[in-house]
């Protein structure tokens, strides 16, 4: 197996054991991108040179004696909403480039970009994604379609399209995303790769281009839960750059991967195996949930009554947040400008040419939904039922300590297939959107291969507010019981 | 749909307007559901779980240069920000 196809865990202790280098790690990944990412689209940048300048940076380390970080020389793909201060930033948007086609060069790199150079990662590029992580296929990046490596004429899932593709096919070891609203986990399902969305406050959002800034939250992508794992213990914890990060003490997330689930108890909520989910999905993950029983976890059948409504709550708060987060693209500060002798029209047309058919349609939902006359009925009416939705999940907790679901109803479907009917888009996050919602931490990983597609299916588990190691060990434990075999493993 | 845009600053042509009129109709007929909930005394969540936020001291720090925050400006002018001369209708 090439050192890619492995957990980055153990690609990290080969560095640090000198049994293989940075280098040649980056050389390596360097060269799949060049063999598949033509076809796949995974990439809208990749930092070459700064790569193997930062590898060699590793590999001198090693020489002089020092000690590597918890990353040493691991290949890690970048979302393009994360700012680099080396490498472009457009969060998949012209509104970020220039007419001649240069992207917004960020003079700073984000938090968790920082904390992966600190633990000695290496950062190849930036990922394709949706229009500043609007969608849920990449299908709205303005700079073309990535590609499922499972099936090329699939999506990827979405937003973060592009960093599931790159760890799926093995272009880097692991990958950050970020997740509004189920966009690492959908995206981690449709590709057989493990996705975390962290709680709210567990990592900082600081050089993350905001969406909906109460729901974004900073996550990773590996082939296993250990990698994941090992990432997100880098990245998260407090920062004083972001007031929203909490300072409750980062777990023992890699540790956590092989704890013993005697006792623990399981959530199955009926909500999420009714109408709309396909037999293939429904048989997978029902057979996850199964062999967590078999592990020792104790399942009991509970409501969360409020999920049908989470799709009409999430789609009036993401876009009222992302009408006001993104008023600041107006051609003065950075990226596209329509010249115009008056400001308003500066403003306007250059918005109009910068964002995409997506994003304007949030925007305008956004600025309809709080606009005077009807922000009661609409914003004020979807903040109070996430309240009911949140509260669903309180109530739960108090008898089970995870909740089981699919990611997805379906497996990864045709490109193409939904992008003229944004309801349907929208409607197929219904499991995802309820945990962001809430605020809470969730996990994607893959629970087999579906009996009709041949493709992979996500199995979900939901944990409470800082809940994560738990989550993490479950996800292992059951990881293990079912032996899913990723791409080229 | 116009009022809308202007609000939002957004220039859409006819086009856009006619597409994005259909599609708004259906997402807010979808997300008027929320309508049929009785709500009475339910308080509004702004945001997720967050108990505590630790601030840091109260003490100047420094931010960004001033060439570097205008670095990515696509024009610049008496080491600012340039825009069109506009005139205030407040």
């Amino acid at each position: 197996m090439a050192m890619l196809d492995r957990s980055l865990v153990d690609v990290a202790a080969s560095v640090r054991a000198g049994e293989s280098s940075a280098s040649e790690l980056a050389r390596e990944a360097l060269a799949r991108i060049d063999a598949l990412d033509g076809e796949l689209g995974a990439f809208l940048h990749v930092g070459r040179e700064q790569a193997l300048r930062e590898a060699q940076r590793v590999d001198d380390k090693r020489t002089r004696g020092e000690s590597l970080g918890a990353l040493a020389g691991v290949p890690i793909a970048v979302k393009d909403c994360l700012c680099t201060r080396d490498q472009p930033t457009t969060a998949g948007s012209r509104i970020l480039t220039r007419a001649s086609g240069r992207g917004y060069q960020p003079p700073y790199d984000a938090t968790v970009v920082a904390r992966l150079r600190a633990a000695d990662a290496v950062v190849i590029g930036k990922t394709n994604m949706d229009e500043f992580a609007m969608g849920s296929s990449t299908e709205n990046s303005a700079f073309g379609v990535a590609r499922n490596p499972w099936d090329r004429t699939r999506a990827p899932g979405g937003s973060s399209g592009g960093s599931a593709v790159a760890v799926a096919a093995g272009m880097t070891a692991g990958a950050l995303g970020s997740d509004t609203g189920g966009s690492v986990r959908q995206p981690a399902a449709f590709t057989g790769t493990v996705g975390i969305k962290p709680t709210y406050g567990r990592v900082s959002r600081y050089g993350l281009i905001a969406f909906a800034s109460s729901l974004d939250q900073v996550g990773t992508f590996a082939r296993d839960v250990r990698g994941a794992a090992q990432l997100l213990e880098v990245i998260a914890g407090h920062d004083a750059r972001d007031s929203t990060s909490v300072a409750t003490p980062v777990g023992g997330y890699l540790e956590a991967c092989g704890r013993d689930l005697s006792g623990l108890r399981i959530g199955v909520p009926e909500e999420y195996f009714g109408d709309g989910l396909h037999d293939e999905v429904r048989v997978l993950v029902k057979s996850a949930i199964d062999a967590l029983e078999k592990l020792g976890a104790r399942l009991l059948t509970i409501q969360l009554p409020h999920t049908r409504y989470a799709v009409a709550t999430y789609y009036l708060v993401a876009t009222a947040e992302c009408s006001s987060n993104l008023a600041r693209f107006d051609g003065v500060r950075y990226g596209l400008r329509l010249p115009e002798s008056e400001l308003g029209a500066l403003y306007k047309k250059t918005r109009g040419a910068g964002f995409g058919t997506e994003v304007k349609r949030r925007i305008m939902l956004g600025t309809y939904a709080l606009s005077a006359g009807y922000y009661e009925a609409f914003y004020g009416r979807a903040q109070r039922v996430r309240t009911l939705i949140k509260r669903d999940f309180e109530a739960a907790f108090e008898r089970v300590d995870l909740i089981a679901t699919p990611v997805s109803p379906t497996v990864a479907f045709p490109l193409g297939e939904r992008i003229d009917d944004p309801l349907a888009m929208y409607l197929a996050d219904v499991y995802t959107l309820p945990a962001s919602l809430a605020g809470i931490a969730a996990i994607s990983l893959p629970c087999g291969l579906g009996s009709e597609s041949g493709l992979p299916v996500g199995l979900q588990l939901v944990a409470p507010a800082f809940g994560e190691e738990r989550m993490i060990a479950a996800a292992h434990a059951v990881e293990r019981a079912l032996d899913f075999r990723g791409l080229n493993a | 749909m116009l009022r809308i845009a202007a609000l939002a600053n957004l220039e859409l042509d006819e086009e856009a307007i006619e597409r994005m009129t259909r599609e708004l109709g259906a997402i807010v007929a979808y997300v008027a559901q929320l309508q049929e909930l009785d709500l009475e005394g339910v308080p509004a969540t702004a945001h997720g779980e967050i108990k505590s936020l630790p601030l840091r001291e109260d003490l100047p720090e420094e931010s960004l240069p001033r060439e570097v925050a205008l670095s990515e400006a696509p024009e610049t002018a008496v080491n600012g920000f340039a825009v069109p001369a506009f005139v205030d209708e407040g």
